[in-house]
């Protein structure tokens, strides 16, 4: 399974990318998906024999050119569609639907409009003793930084905040893991390294596992222990890049550039252009032709 | 000019508009209006203050308050049942793609019909009471109340579905807790358009099957004297006490748990 171990932070290929094996909380076997088209012959091939791990309490990140599938396979991770073929195992169970100990947060923000922010919070916690409740959404709102605003309406607050909410309904239900589908690319670049600066924060107190999907590269390798790089559709996990960067990340060193840069390559993507190339994407077999 | 003396004439400006402009308005129409009448040398309709007096006759006689309370009553009704008809059907019919299917076209059908052709039928089935526009009441809002809620849960954002499938509501809950706050304001905006056509509707339903209301005092002060002057009152008063309801409905808008889906658009 761990072939490569000479070069821990640098195994590429589209086969196993087993974290550490057997200690593995998510464990994704040869994930296809496929979208049935109009007609016969357009069914649209997203997945194509995606394998990962991701172990207790690691925050993994995975990364892939827009419109690849990645939103897709958390979707699958979460239980939320079906794949076509191929497993998911989370804490040794398959997933055939979604689970309140794993928590979604929502690229387009799902935080409940007509529910104040306390409510939002507590909303997992409908079973719990109303004092009880109210200690643990107080813990939360304060640990994103939301104090003040308990008896906020969503509407009343900005996207930055908005999203905070979602992340501390997505901790008070006291989750294993959380599944974070690119929750801060709605928002402006400032918000977005303190939110980004926060959820490490949080992650380092919290120790939760957290799989968290995003197009941006930096942001990946702000956030990760483990990238895991995807190619273009049909994709699959085509490289696993290692961050072994203490945290907090210098976003200026030369060794946070130099993990940034291979993502970059491994993608495929020229730094200057932002043009992907011909030599990395060995895996894209629908590439639009002339370009 | 300095900022602040900017800021407070516009905001004077802003004042006159919203409440010097309309009244202005409201002023030279009655005034056109008795001109009219005086230039026509009409002996029949009546000049704004005729119609004031007329007002004030029928307060005297106790007719107005009787009628209104009659109106009213008939609207409260078939509206109430329009509402525990069409605000479930509706949420079925939008949760449901089977039952969408099977039941919106004939919906669709109905829906079209105006409420006075049912006149005859209601008076055939009801004979001449109350339940009669009641039945009539019911049937022009309980359709725009029905589609209105079968499109609030169509324009659901998933999001919010999805979220609640996370927490693993059940089904009650992810109705109660779910469905229903999300829908809310579509909702509400059904049954603002529903009670404006139920208004429309009662005025004349009273004018055929029933011998009490506005609609029937219109109809009856025509034929009783051509009392043009008790005619245009009671228009006068539908329309005053129509403005009400529209204003009822408009203050469910704002309430906390609704005013999310207005705010966007």
């Amino acid at each position: 399974m761990t072939r490569a171990a000479s070069d821990p932070g640098h195994r590429s290929g589209g086969g196993s990318l087993a974290g550490e094996g057997v200690d593995a909380v998510v464990r994704v076997r040869d994930v296809w998906m496929t979208f049935a088209g109009k007609s016969r012959g357009s069914d649209v091939h997203v997945l194509e024999g995606v394998h990962a791990d991701v172990r207790a309490g690691e925050f993994v990140c995975i990364v892939g050119p827009s419109g690849c599938g990645k939103s897709t396979l958390l979707n699958i991770v979460a239980g939320f569609i079906p794949p076509t073929s191929g497993e998911v195992m989370v804490e040794g169970k398959r997933v055939n639907r979604p689970d309140a100990r794993r928590i979604f947060v929502f690229q387009e923000n799902g935080v409940f409009p007509w529910l104040t922010v306390t409510q939002n919070v507590g909303f997992g916690l409908q079973r719990r003793e109303p004092a009880e409740r109210q200690r643990i959404v107080q813990h939360y709102i304060d640990m994103v930084g939301l104090t003040g605003f308990e008896r906020a309406f969503p509407r009343e607050l900005s996207g930055g905040m908005r999203q905070r909410v979602e992340i501390a309904r997505a901790l008070a239900s006291q989750p294993s893991i959380i599944y974070m589908d690119e929750p801060f690319g709605a928002l402006d670049y400032l918000t977005r390294l303190k939110m980004r600066a926060d959820l490490i924060r949080i992650w380092q107190e919290e120790k939760k596992t957290i799989l968290f999907v995003t197009h941006d590269i930096e942001e990946a390798v702000q956030l990760a222990d483990r990238v895991l790089v995807m190619t273009r559709r049909p994709a699959t996990i085509k490289e696993e890049v290692r961050v072994d960067l203490p945290r907090p990340r210098d976003i200026d060193s030369p060794d946070y550039l130099r993990v940034r840069d291979r993502i970059f390559d491994a993608m495929g993507i020229d730094r200057t252009t932002g043009r992907s190339g011909d030599g990395a994407s060995l895996d894209e077999k629908s590439v639009v032709p002339g370009l | 000019m300095s900022g602040s003396t900017r800021r407070a004439s516009l905001r004077t400006q802003r004042r006159l508009e919203r409440y010097a402009l309309p009244v202005l308005v409201g002023v030279l129409f009655l005034c056109m209006w008795d001109a009219l009448v005086r230039i026509s040398g009409s002996d029949l309709f009546p000049k704004p203050i005729e119609v004031a007096r007329g007002i004030g006759e029928l307060i005297e006689k106790g007719l107005l308050h009787k009628y209104i309370v009659a109106s009213l009553f008939r609207v409260t009704w078939g509206f109430t049942l329009a509402m525990a008809v069409g605000i479930p059907l509706g949420l079925f019919m939008g949760w449901f793609r089977w039952a969408f299917h099977a039941l919106n076209p004939v919906i669709q059908v109905l829906r079209p019909i105006s409420p006075i052709a049912w006149i005859p039928v209601a008076i055939l089935w009801f004979g001449v009471s109350d339940a009669a526009p009641i039945f009539l009441i019911f049937l022009a809002s309980v359709f725009p109340i029905a589609v209105s809620a079968a499109a609030a849960v169509a324009n659901i954002q998933p999001v919010y579905v999805r979220a609640a499938r996370n927490f693993e509501l059940s089904r009650f809950d992810l109705f109660r807790r779910v469905i229903v706050p999300a829908t809310l304001p579509q909702i509400i905006t059904g049954l603002r358009i529903a009670l404006g056509i139920a208004w429309l509707v009662v005025v004349a339903a009273e004018m055929i099957a029933v011998s009490s209301g506005l609609g029937f005092l219109i109809i009856d002060a025509r034929n009783a004297g051509k009392r043009y002057d008790l005619v245009v009152a009671g228009m006068v008063m539908i329309g005053l006490i129509g403005l009400g309801l529209d204003l009822l409905v408009r203050r469910m808008e704002r309430m906390d748990v609704v005013r999310w889906g207005y705010h966007n658009q």
